[in-house]
This record gives C-alpha cells, structure tokens and sequence, in this order.
C-alpha cells in the first residue's frame, strides 16, 4: 500500500526552514526575533523547558482553585493522619500518607496537604525568584552600560564596587539580616515585610553578575560602526544608550535574567532552610526541605515532594535559558 | 539564671540498692534485669565488675569542664566523676534519685535559728588528685572565684544573689581570701555561709559543681579548663576542646570516704563533636555506651528502636523535667482580661501541641501544671480541663463573651524560628485558636537573642503587641522553688533575660516564695511549692502542655545503669562496663 511518492518523503529532502516557511511568499528580511523564535522552537529541551514554567506559574496563580479540587486549604491540619508515637503519616512504606484527597501525602507532625503546600510555596519562589532577579538586572545593566560605556575613572568606581560586593558573605550577610528584621518597617509588616527585604537582600547584592557581562558587552558594542555613526550625527550620549547600545543589550539580558531566576529561587530556599527566609505558616519550599531533615527516614517522600519541585523548577529555568542563549546568540554555539 | 536553664540542673551522687547488691559479689541478678524504661525503675545490670574503657559521645561540646564555668545539666551529672560537692542527689529510680545526700560533707547543712548562716563539716581525709588534703578553704575558693563573671562567665549566679559579701569581685583581683566575707571557715572541716536573707533550698544550691573544691595555688583563672583538679573517682588525662574528654582512675580517691560514687572502668573517653545521628548508630551498634547530652535519640533511631522489641528494652523514656508551655502577657490587650486568657486555656488542642512536639515518645505528656512530675512539691491538678486535652471551643466562646469579646480578636504568637518543634507547635496553636475565632500571627525570630531581645524584653512585647509567647523551662534545682521562682516571682521581672515573660506580679504568690524561703521543713516547702504552681495557674497566664521526655538508649554492656530524676538522663556517678 505504499504510495511510490510520499508526500513526507518530499517534504523531508527539502532544505531546512527558509524553504518551508518562504513557500508561496516573497522572500523577506527577517528581524531578530524572529530567527531567534525559529531556532528556539526547534529547540526540543528549552520548550520543554518554557512548558514547564508556564505550567508552574498558572499552578502558582490557579493554586486557590486547585486545591479546592484535591489537597485542601494548606494550613489546615490532619493530625487524625499522624501517628502521635512517630509523628509520621500514617500507614506503612514511604508512601504512607497518600491519597487522593492527598494526592503527595501530608506533612509529618501536622498532617497539612503537601500538594497545597507545594503549590502554594511554589508562589513564594516565584515570586521572590522574578522580583529579585529584576532588582539585579535593573541595577546590573544600568551600572554595566554606564561603565562599559562611558570607561575611565567611572568604569573604575562601579567596577570595583562590584568586585566589594562579589566578595561580600552574602549568605552570612542575609542571615543576619533577615534575623533582625523589626516586625513593622517601611510601612510594611509580617509576611510582605520579609518578602520585600528578601527580593531586597537577593537582588540588590546579585546585581555585580549581570553588571560584568554587560559591562564586557557594552565595551565592544560601543567600538562598533552604528555607534560612532550615531555619535558623529550628533547623538548625546543619553540617546545612544537608550537607543543604540540597550535594544543590542536585550539578548544577554534575557539570557542571563532567565539563568539568574533559578539561582534565586535556590538562595531563597536556602534561606528559608536555614530559618529566616518568610514566617510560618506560610509555605515555602526550603522550609519543607529543612523540616524534613529530622524525618528522612521515616516519612522519605515528604523530603523528595520538595526537593524534586525545587529541581523541577531550577533545571527548567536553566533549560530555557541555555536554550535562549543559543537562540538568540549564534556565535555562543 | 540564664538560659543554660534548659539544659541545666545541679550536681553530685550515687548509693541506694547497689550497696545491696555489691555484697552479692557482682554480676548481674534479678533486680537488675533490662527492659523498656526498666532504668526508670530500678538500678539496670548491677555489678561491681571493675575494668574497661566507657565509650562516650557528644554532639556539642561542654561549655566547659572546669566546675565553677559550667551550666549544662549533662555537665552538672557528669562534673560528679572528677568533682565532689558538698552534697549530691542520692542514687536511685523515681523520687529516690531527687533525695539529697551529703557528699564532701558529714551531714546537710545546719541553719542558724535566723535562717541566715548554714554550717557544713567537711568529711575527714578526702584529698585531691595529688594527694593533698581536701580543707574547707579549697571550697570557699571554689565558691569565691564564681564572682569572677569577667573571668568564669557560665555558671548560674545563686551565690552572689544570695551570699552576703558585698560587692567582693573574685579573687583574681584580691588574691586575699580574707576579703570574702559571705564563707567563713573557722577551721579546716568547717565552712559557713552567711545567707543576706534565709533560702529554704540551700541544700540544692550547695550541690552545684560550684562548690567543688578547688586549690588556689592550682588555680590557672580561664585556664583551669585544662585541667580541672579531681576529687572524684576519675581525674582528667586531656580534655582537647571541640575533640575529645579522656578520664582515668583517680589513685587519692578513697571509697570509704564516698558512700555514694563507683570506681568501675579504667578509664572514660569521650568524643566531641560527634554527629547525632552517627552517635544514635553507634548506640544502636554495641560500639557506643552513653551520649553525654542524654537528652534522647534523633527521630530515626527512635522508630528503629520502638518497632523492634530487642532495642525497645535497652531504651528507657523519661522526664527530662523540662516543660513546654506558652505564655500570656497580661500587660498587652486584650490579655489583661483574665476571660480573654481563659478563653486561651479552652481553646488550646494540647493533643496537637503534643504531636508537634514529637508525641508522647519524643516530644512527652500533656501537662496541665506548672510543676513537672520529677519536681519536688509536684501536684496533679487541671483548673482548665477539655475533653481529651483536645480543646474546647464552645466554653472558649463562653470565656471570650464574658471578655467582652464575643466575636474573637487578634493577637501574636511570638516564638524561635530555628526551633522546628516550636514552630510546629506554634502553627497547631494558631488553628486551634482559629476555631474560637481568635486570629494569631506568628512572629518568628532567632533563637540566639530570645531573651535578651525578644520574649525576655518586656518592651519588645509591648510594643509590638505580642500576645502569646512559647519557652521552655528545665530548673536549676529539682524543687518547687528552683524550678518557679524565676517563673511567676512578679519581683523578677526585669527589662532583660526576663522569664517571667507573662509578667505575673500577685501578692499573694510572691508572699509564698518568702514563706517557703523561710521554711525549714522540707514537708511544709512542698506543700507551698504546690500551692505556688495552683495560684500561679488560677491566674490563667500560663499554658502549660507538655512534661518533656526523651528516649534514652543504653548499651546493654554498660552496667549500673539508672536514671536520675534530678537531672533526668542516666546518672553517670557509677556507670560501669561488663
């Protein structure tokens, strides 16, 4: 039954994108974006990866809805499936505990859903993962284009401010901080307070990454040919920055923003391990990871549930991000 | 008086049963048999068999070995096998193990008839590790260089509360001994002490390693950790901080001078800093005898230790004599109302507190007094009762009306963020109260600074409207007043370190802590000590829920083995290996 001319067959010998998508259209130019879109579609590991980020927020934001449908409120407690001797989940093997009204299980000790605190501390990440990682790249590339751009003695004070703050204990640092954070400041108080002092601590001393390569980057863009066509038309340097040097800056930017949202994520999961990342009850991610401490060996699966969701994230960030790097800089290849 | 008070208690001893047995000429008889919490009950393997190294562990360090800068209980235990104070607690299971005896000296102390000078007679013919003779001097020494905060910061403050030496500072500034004027030592075997005011207790205070003598002319200051001079049956060979603590036979200590210690192994080595769980699989193992800290078995140790009956024998699960409880400020609204804190002492689930805490195994019982079971003068009482400790909503809402507060209010829940149990129990407390409709925000903050910053600062709770504070507390002393004073005494209150954090001030609860000071009958202390704890409780400021355990293991080769309830982990004054 096989046909002699196979339509795939033919379509399969025919040279690579610009035949199939220039069939029966003039040929035209074609921006930057678009050739980069083209190339991270067939990308198969960094859609994947795109997929998944995209599921994670709207499980983030839909997470009220979802857990009306399966897991239930994420404070609320099950202590009738907690076996008071070993406060573990009652029943036997590492999947004691679940259920379908507890698709991942409950929580040693108190019994809460985990699946609701998954989704729910899957917003905490998010959110301070995005926040701080816009704080970094606002301040990062406006440093590292001024730097680059302008060199000499400015070059010289922002670069070796960046050098300070790459060689301050950040992580000892936030520590402290966050432990003496007052209960009411800047006209916030509780949660929002820790959130806003966490975006703070993460974002404002991760800015020097991104500075550095966009410094670097603005260093070469600035010898190039459109840049002193600008300038000898008369271009201040204001119009030149905005203009010239940041639209050519756009792809590092994205590139290493999607990288550094990832690194965030784990710095603030670390935090919370370590106990001064948000307040109880609020879910977090680190914070399951460092109650589970104490159970690995009698609830295993309350240990995995977090550590894959940090995982799972993590790696579809970098996933994505290697992916636009490729994309959207062929020389890195 | 700091907050070394959770892992602290006193110090000393040993006797009971074992003389019995001794005579048996060793090995192992019936009273002596194992089993689940049998070391709670009786005296473990007995033997007089002599030899062997006991292997030890611990997963911290010691604050620090010298007698007089120590304030851990497991140091104050374990402070007994090169120390001898004036006196100890006796050794035996259950009430007998929190029994005084006399131990550097002849009997208890005599109390003058103002109650304000307390004799003791030293023992004849103790000497010190070199062989020179043990004189009064050396323990008034002892206690005079515990004034040297500056120098020995750790120890708990009682004799400079209590002695009356005026503002003396130590003897490393005034080499003279004369200069202090709260001991005075007529001769070599008599000390006396000049109290500013008459202190019921005395007797516990003196069993503190404190009063473990110490030769001046010995004395190294901040250095005298290296090597601490002994007394007791074993001395110290090295002591490597953060390493490891190695002990020998002590040659000069003489048994017939000590009724109530044992010279058993060789030799006692310890390793420090040794990983928890690591320790609890070596336990498990044989290659192990005792954990130091003695304050129980991580969580997977202990499910491997309950769900397999061999373990479950060699495992003993006891009162640490620490309780678990929250508390009310009564100067921040609306907990002045003494409905609204009513209202608090229904609505508690103390079933769900006991689970965060890590259940009846772990974490221990429910409590409903102040006072835990292992503590002189404890009475069992419950002035707030709901079914099954599980709270009770509909008489919460009662309380809340009579408050004026029919709909519920807000409150805070402030407690230590790197305490996973507390944390735990903080969120349980705050569903609970949610039933009755009283909304609480947790406020978490460092451990480190709890006291001084935190709940111990009354002006922090102030003004930041916090409600509800959660601490723990485990007594100097295994008595009423050691373990209440600090707690509901409205006179000491202070703006730091504060631990009467409800800020209690009744007359009538502050007039019995003077009357049991005054009292020179045991019996008649008791008694106040219980009315202490019922009075305190009427006034509604003060949850307790649990009477803290833990679950200890002992090597099944270990032998002699008991718990002690003064200090509630086995007593390490006459530990032996078969």
């Amino acid at each position: 039954m096989a046909a002699p001319l196979d339509v795939t067959g033919a379509t399969a010998e025919a040279p690579p994108e610009a035949v199939l998508e220039g069939a029966g259209k003039a040929i035209e130019g074609r921006s930057l974006g678009q050739i980069a879109w083209m190339r991270l579609k067939r990308d198969k590991f960094a859609l994947a990866g795109g997929v998944v980020i995209i599921l994670l927020i709207l499980s983030a934001i839909l997470a009220p809805l979802l857990t009306k449908i399966t897991g239930g409120p994420p404070n609320e407690f099950h202590q009738d499936l907690i076996d008071p001797t070993f406060s573990k989940p009652v029943g036997d093997g590492p999947f004691a505990g679940f259920s379908w009204a507890h698709p991942l299980g409950v929580e040693p000790r108190s019994g809460r859903d985990v699946f609701s605190r998954i989704l729910y501390g899957a917003q905490i990440s998010l959110v301070i993962g995005f926040l701080a990682t816009l704080v970094s790249v606002a301040i990062g590339a406006t440093m590292g284009v001024i730097a680059g751009y302008f060199g000499g003695w400015i070059d010289t004070v922002i670069s070796r401010t960046m050098d300070a703050f790459l060689a301050f204990p950040l992580l000892l640092f936030a520590l402290a901080l966050a432990g003496v954070i007052p209960d009411h400041a800047f006209g916030l108080s509780g949660n929002t307070l820790r959130v806003a002092v966490l975006v703070f601590i993460i974002g404002f001393f991760n800015w020097p990454y991104i500075g550095r390569i966009i410094r670097g980057q603005t260093l070469s863009l600035r010898e190039r040919e459109f840049v002193d066509a600008a300038r000898s038309l008369g271009a201040r340097s204001s119009y030149v920055l905005r203009r010239e040097l940041l639209p050519n800056l756009i792809a590092p930017i994205l590139v290493y923003a999607t990288l550094m949202i990832p690194t965030n994520i784990l710095f603030e999961a670390a935090l919370s391990f370590l106990g001064v990342g948000i307040r109880p009850p609020t879910p977090s991610w680190g914070k399951m990871l460092a109650d589970a401490v104490g159970y690995y060996s009698v609830a295993p699966m309350y240990m995995v549930v977090p550590g894959l969701a940090i995982f799972i994230t993590v790696m579809a960030f970098n996933l994505l991000g290697d992916g636009l790097r490729d994309a959207l800089d062929p020389h890195a290849r | 008086m700091n907050r070394r008070k959770l892992t602290s208690i006193t110090a000393a001893g040993l006797a009971l049963g074992l003389l019995a047995s001794c005579g048996g000429g060793g090995g192992t008889d019936n009273n002596g048999a194992t089993g689940f919490n049998a070391a709670a009950e009786r005296v473990v393997n007995q033997s007089t068999k002599t030899g062997g190294t006991l292997q030890g562990a611990l997963s911290s360090d010691w604050d620090s070995i010298d007698p007089g800068n120590t304030y851990y209980a497991f140091s104050w235990n374990f402070a007994r096998t090169y120390g001898r104070a004036l006196t100890t607690f006796k050794t035996g299971a259950g009430d007998a193990g929190l029994e005084l005896t006399p131990d550097l000296a002849q009997g208890l102390g005599e109390v003058s008839a103002d109650g304000k000078t307390v004799t003791y007679k030293l023992r004849p013919n103790i000497k010190f590790e070199d062989g020179t003779p043990v004189t009064s001097k050396d323990v008034k020494y002892a206690v005079a260089r515990t004034y040297a905060r500056d120098v020995l910061p750790n120890g708990p403050t009682y004799f400079v509360d209590l002695l009356d030496a005026g503002d003396y500072a130590g003897p490393y500034k005034n080499k003279d001994l004369n200069a202090f004027t709260g001991i005075q030592t007529p001769d070599d075997q008599t000390i006396v002490f000049k109290l500013k005011q008459p202190f019921g207790d005395f007797d516990y205070l003196v069993s503190s390693p404190q009063t473990v003598p110490v030769p001046q002319a010995k004395d190294t200051g901040a250095k005298y950790l290296e090597h601490p001079i002994s007394t007791g049956p074993y001395k110290v060979d090295s002591y490597v901080p953060g390493k490891e603590f190695i002990l020998s036979k002590n040659t000069n200590w003489d048994a017939s001078t000590d009724p109530n210690r044992k010279q058993l192994a060789d030799k006692i080595d310890i390793k420090l800093n040794t990983n928890a769980e690591d320790i609890d699989n070596r336990l498990l193992a044989g290659s192990l005898d005792f954990d130091v800290a003695g304050s129980g078995v991580q969580a997977s140790a202990q499910s491997k230790i309950l769900s397999n009956a061999s373990l479950k024998e060699n495992a003993d699960n006891v009162f640490s004599g620490r309780l678990w409880y929250f508390v009310m400020d009564e100067k921040v609204a609306p907990f002045d109302n003494i409905d609204c804190r009513k209202a608090v002492q229904y609505a508690t689930d103390k079933v769900s507190l006991q689970t965060a805490y890590g259940g009846p195994v772990a974490g221990g019982d429910i409590a409903n007094t102040m006072l835990p079971p292992n503590i002189v003068g404890h009475q069992d009482f419950n002035l707030y009762p709901t079914p099954d400790n599980k709270g009770d909503v509909n008489k919460a809402k009662e309380a809340l009306a009579a408050c004026g507060q029919p709909n519920g209010f807000n409150t805070k829940i402030l407690l230590r963020s790197d305490r996973p149990h507390e944390v735990s129990a903080g969120e349980a407390l705050q569903q609970a109260l949610a039933k009755a409709n009283i909304k609480a925000e947790i406020v978490s903050v460092p451990a480190g600074q709890y006291y001084t910053r935190f709940a111990g600062a009354p002006n922090y709770m102030h003004q930041n409207n916090i409600g509800i504070a959660f601490t723990g507390w485990q007594a100097d002393w295994p008595t009423g007043f050691g373990f209440l004073q600090q707690l509901v005494d409205g006179r000491t209150i202070k703006p730091q370190g504060n631990t009467n954090i409800e800020e209690m001030n009744l007359p009538n609860v502050n007039a019995l802590f003077d009357q049991a000071a005054a009292s020179k009958d045991p019996a008649q202390r008791e008694q106040i000590y219980g009315q202490i704890d019922k009075a305190a409780m009427e006034q509604a400021s003060v949850v307790p829920f649990l009477y803290g355990k833990g679950l200890l293991y002992r090597n099944p080769q270990m032998t002699n083995v008991v718990i002690s309830f003064a200090y509630g982990m086995y007593d390490y004054s006459i530990l032996g290996i078969s």
